[in-house]
């Protein structure tokens, strides 16, 4: 027998009205704009869209904003909203070679054609609180340069593969495989496995790519390179017969370089991890790059071992939507499936108590 | 249908107002003054477009995530359809790019299109990018070596 219970509606109700108390706060404070958001807190908005797989600096604001700065809830807010659109089609792969630069940096190679740019990072910085950020001191203006004439910056993996020091990549035009509109079936290919670690969960890689680094699974990486920047988005529109630009998005890149891999046919060269990521989010793409490249055990006949290594693992466990999705739905209303469990531990303990009667019946009655 | 050298100028054309800043673009619409009127064919609407890399970078492509995407066609009394795909969610930049598309194909609109509002849209473009890319360019790291101890 199941018996439906109701009620709880205007508590539910009273609650919501709270948290829209609680989240505006004090009204005598402005409210917070969007602006303000993407514009100050953009490494958050970077974050939502990243893991909420959808670019929409202004939507992913409007969604940190309403999570009260719950990103993994904000992340939720994204996706939920991305299955409302139609899809229109996709966009021709981004050109990260022909990235306008922010960022760029190589750990392997001191001079690199391009150079090492530094940009907006926190690298270098002494991680002490600034007293400035409890007030609202003038801040300068980034100082400029005049580009030296030929400032061509070419991936630092394509110099090594000019050298045939490390696998290059192998190009092919094929349809991606799509997670968000087929069932996911073991094994998958890395096409697959890249847009899952895209849209996996931050903390989660970085764990996985950090027990790399421990032995879980070891590489020995090197960051070949990582670029920060904007890239053109191509799209084909077939009534005009051809592609065109419809506005430029910021990415992050890592190159990750790790330890060689030679056969028979090929001399040992070097093998590569491949992160990307929406926004400014190096640690991400760092993670991913290193996550991508355990999981390509297979390929270089390395045993797996490591929980990094497990594609299933990483795949069914890396999305913070899913997972946030069935750890807190423990705490809504479980009262029937409990009240079936409880019934089954009072049984078990009859049975028990019973049989310990019999047995000391038996052994007062051998006694006697 | 556009000859190929009226079609490399039209997508430049099409490239420019996709990426023009959106107030920009309108007031440079406004300026135009008497244009002819459009009806919607379809949209503006929005919706999304798959975003993709490549594994490597240059290697097989992947899905990267979703992107917003707004997309207008609009037609002339006179015929010609201009059609518009911008990335967000900005419907009337969307309905502009296509009304601007659709009379760029007609040769009197054609010049003054280019001359007042894609160039000085090209003009911003660059100027912005060019700060961007000086600003950066300060952060290069200069390396020098420094000689220790005695020979």
């Amino acid at each position: 027998m199941y018996v439906a219970v109701k009620g709880g509606e205007a508590a539910i109700a009273n609650a919501h009205r709270l948290m829209a108390d609680r989240r505006r706060g004090d009204r005598a404070v402005p409210a917070l704009t969007l602006e303000q958001i993407t514009g100050q807190l953009s490494l958050a908005v970077d974050r939502v869209m990243a893991e909420g797989s959808l670019h929409d600096p202004d939507l992913a604001a409007m969604a940190v904003r309403q999570a009260r700065g719950d990103l993994i809830e904000a992340i939720f807010l994204l996706r939920a909203y991305r299955t409302t659109l139609p899809r229109f089609g996709h966009a021709r792969p981004i050109d990260t070679g022909a990235m306008r630069l922010e960022r760029r940096v190589s750990a392997t190679f001191k001079d690199i054609p391009g150079g090492q740019l530094l940009g907006p990072t926190f690298d270098y910085t002494h991680r002490l609180i600034d007293p400035a950020m409890a007030g609202d001191e003038p801040v300068e203006e980034g100082l400029r340069r005049q580009r030296e004439a030929d400032a061509a910056a070419p991936r630092v993996t394509d110099i090594l593969d000019d050298q045939g020091l490390i696998e290059p990549d192998v190009f092919s035009d094929d349809e991606p495989a799509d997670l968000t509109r087929e069932p996911t079936e073991y094994p998958v290919g890395r096409d697959l496995r890249l847009q899952a670690l895209a849209r996996g969960d931050e903390g989660f890689l970085l764990a996985l790519g950090y027990s790399t680094q421990r032995g879980y699974g070891r590489t020995h990486p090197f960051v070949g390179e990582i670029r920060i920047g904007t890239v053109d988005i191509e799209v084909e529109v077939p009534e005009l017969g051809f592609a065109i630009t419809i506005g430029s998005v910021r990415v992050t890149e890592c190159q990750m370089v790790s330890q060689f891999k030679g056969s028979a046919d090929t001399p040992p060269r070097f093998t590569r991890g491949y992160g990307l990521v929406f926004g400014q989010s190096e640690r991400k793409a760092m993670a991913m790059s290193l996550v991508d490249r355990a999981l390509r055990a297979d390929e270089f006949d390395e045993q797996r071992l490591a929980p990094a290594q497990d594609e299933e693992f990483v795949l069914e466990h890396c999305d913070n939507v899913m997972a946030t999705g069935f750890v807190e739905h423990l705490k809504l209303p479980h009262y029937v499936d409990f009240q079936a469990e409880l019934d089954l531990l009072r049984t078990l303990r009859a049975e028990q108590e019973q049989a310990t009667a019999d047995d000391h019946d038996t052994l007062s009655e051998a006694a006697e | 249908m556009l000859n190929e050298a009226d079609q490399v100028n039209h997508k430049h054309r099409l490239d420019v107002l996709a990426t023009c800043e959106a107030t920009l673009l309108a007031e440079r619409y406004r300026a135009l003054g008497g244009v002819p009127e459009c009806f919607p064919v379809r949209g503006p609407e929005i919706g999304m477009v798959m975003l993709r890399g490549r594994a490597g970078g240059s290697g097989a492509p992947f899905n990267l995530g979703e992107a917003t995407v707004t997309r207008a066609s609009v037609k002339l009394e006179s015929g010609e359809v201009g059609h518009a795909v911008i990335l967000g969610r900005d419907m009337e930049k969307a309905r502009i790019f296509a009304h601007l598309g659709a009379m760029a194909q007609r040769a009197e609109w054609a010049a003054r299109i280019d001359r007042d509002v894609i160039a000085p849209a090209l003009a911003a473009r660059e100027a912005d990018r060019a700060v961007r890319a000086e600003e950066t360019e300060a952060t290069r790291v200069d390396f020098f070596t420094m000689v220790r101890g005695e020979d």
